[in-house]
């Protein structure tokens, strides 16, 4: 996907609140990434780790909470975890459905160090 | 030395989407509909725009087209620029996807006062330009028969963020192995109730819906 462009988005994110805080380092950083969001961990830390390098992140451990992709069927009401291929409502088959979560993308919080 | 925490909660394309609404508020400013034209290499984007721009031209109509390629290249630009219509390349510089600051200073080098439409024509790719916001009022996707009816399954989330569909090349219909069928159920899901034009720009079969749909959108029309 466009890892890069995420990646420097982080550290944006990151190193901004970073200074606002007076940190002297940022020590972890925690990334909330729903399923739908095709982000590829290692890809990010690639990047990341060359990025990073000489601002107040170098070293920072990026840590991936990952939110499943839960459907929910809007004939039947049946929730349901998505895993693989996009598939109808496994209880009524109906074809209805919205997306309840899976969209997360977002920076949720650093650790610092003063 | 003290550690601390600190919450922050803020979307990791907030900057991109920041940028996104100036360039809509630019837009609405000069009286501009845009749209964020999105396919797979091949689908016949710049054959759709071009099909777009000849359908409106006794109409008087301007449309102002962003080329994006990842490569320097000028091949679509030259297109548009034959049809009469201005024309921006951005060379994205390898990047998969157009972003707000692409759009943005495009924008600068597009004649807004004179234009009623902008065409941003998206990097050919179905993953990356769907998380992308550009700030154009919509998205429309062209899907063309030849790249196979699983496409809405294979990549959800460009199917999801839609406005407005358009299934080209349904003149190959009967050479190729298209279950429609399948392909609607699988954007039913995605996208309940979107609205979907099936055309052919080869033979213009369908453009005139598209047409009367796209000048019902123009702020000045």
């Amino acid at each position: 996907m466009h890892e890069l462009s995420v990646t420097e988005s982080v550290l944006e994110i990151a190193c901004r609140h970073a200074e606002n805080a007076q940190a002297s380092q940022v020590t972890d950083i925690h990334l909330v990434i729903g399923h739908l969001s095709s982000i590829i961990d290692e890809s990010v830390i690639f990047y990341w780790n060359i990025i990073s390098k000489d601002t107040l992140c170098e070293g920072a451990e990026l840590h991936f909470i990952r939110v499943p992709a839960i459907l929910v069927c809007l004939n039947c009401n049946n929730e349901y975890k998505l895993e693989g291929e996009l598939t109808p409502c496994p209880n009524c088959n109906s074809a209805k459905i919205r997306v309840v979560s899976g969209d997360e993308f977002h920076l949720d919080s650093i650790e610092i160090q003063r | 030395m003290t550690e601390n925490r600190i919450k922050i909660v803020e979307k990791i394309l907030d900057a991109n989407d920041r940028l996104a609404n100036e360039n809509r508020r630019r837009l609405d400013a000069a009286a501009i509909y845009s749209i964020n034209l999105m396919a797979s290499p091949g689908a016949g984007k710049t054959s759709f725009i071009l099909s777009t721009i000849n359908a409106l031209l006794s109409e008087d109509i301007q449309i102002g087209v962003i080329e994006g390629d990842t490569a320097p290249v000028t091949i679509d630009s030259d297109k548009i620029n034959a049809a009469g219509m201005p024309a921006v390349q951005v060379n994205t510089g390898g990047e998969c996807h157009m972003d707000a600051v692409m759009v943005e200073n495009a924008l600068d080098q597009l004649p807004l006062t004179n234009l009623d439409l902008v065409v941003v024509e998206n990097v050919g790719n179905l993953i990356c330009p769907a998380a992308f916001n550009l700030g154009t009022h919509s998205n429309v996707l062209i899907a063309s028969v030849p790249e196979g009816d699983d496409k809405p399954y294979k990549y959800p989330n460009i199917y999801r963020g839609l406005d407005v569909l358009i299934i080209n090349k349904i003149d190959l219909l009967p050479y190729i192995d298209f279950d429609m069928e399948y392909f609607q159920k699988g954007v039913e899901m995605l996208n309940p109730g979107l609205k979907t034009f099936a055309v052919s720009c080869k033979t213009d079969e369908g453009l005139d819906d598209w047409i009367d749909w796209l000048r019902s959108r123009l702020p000045n029309r």
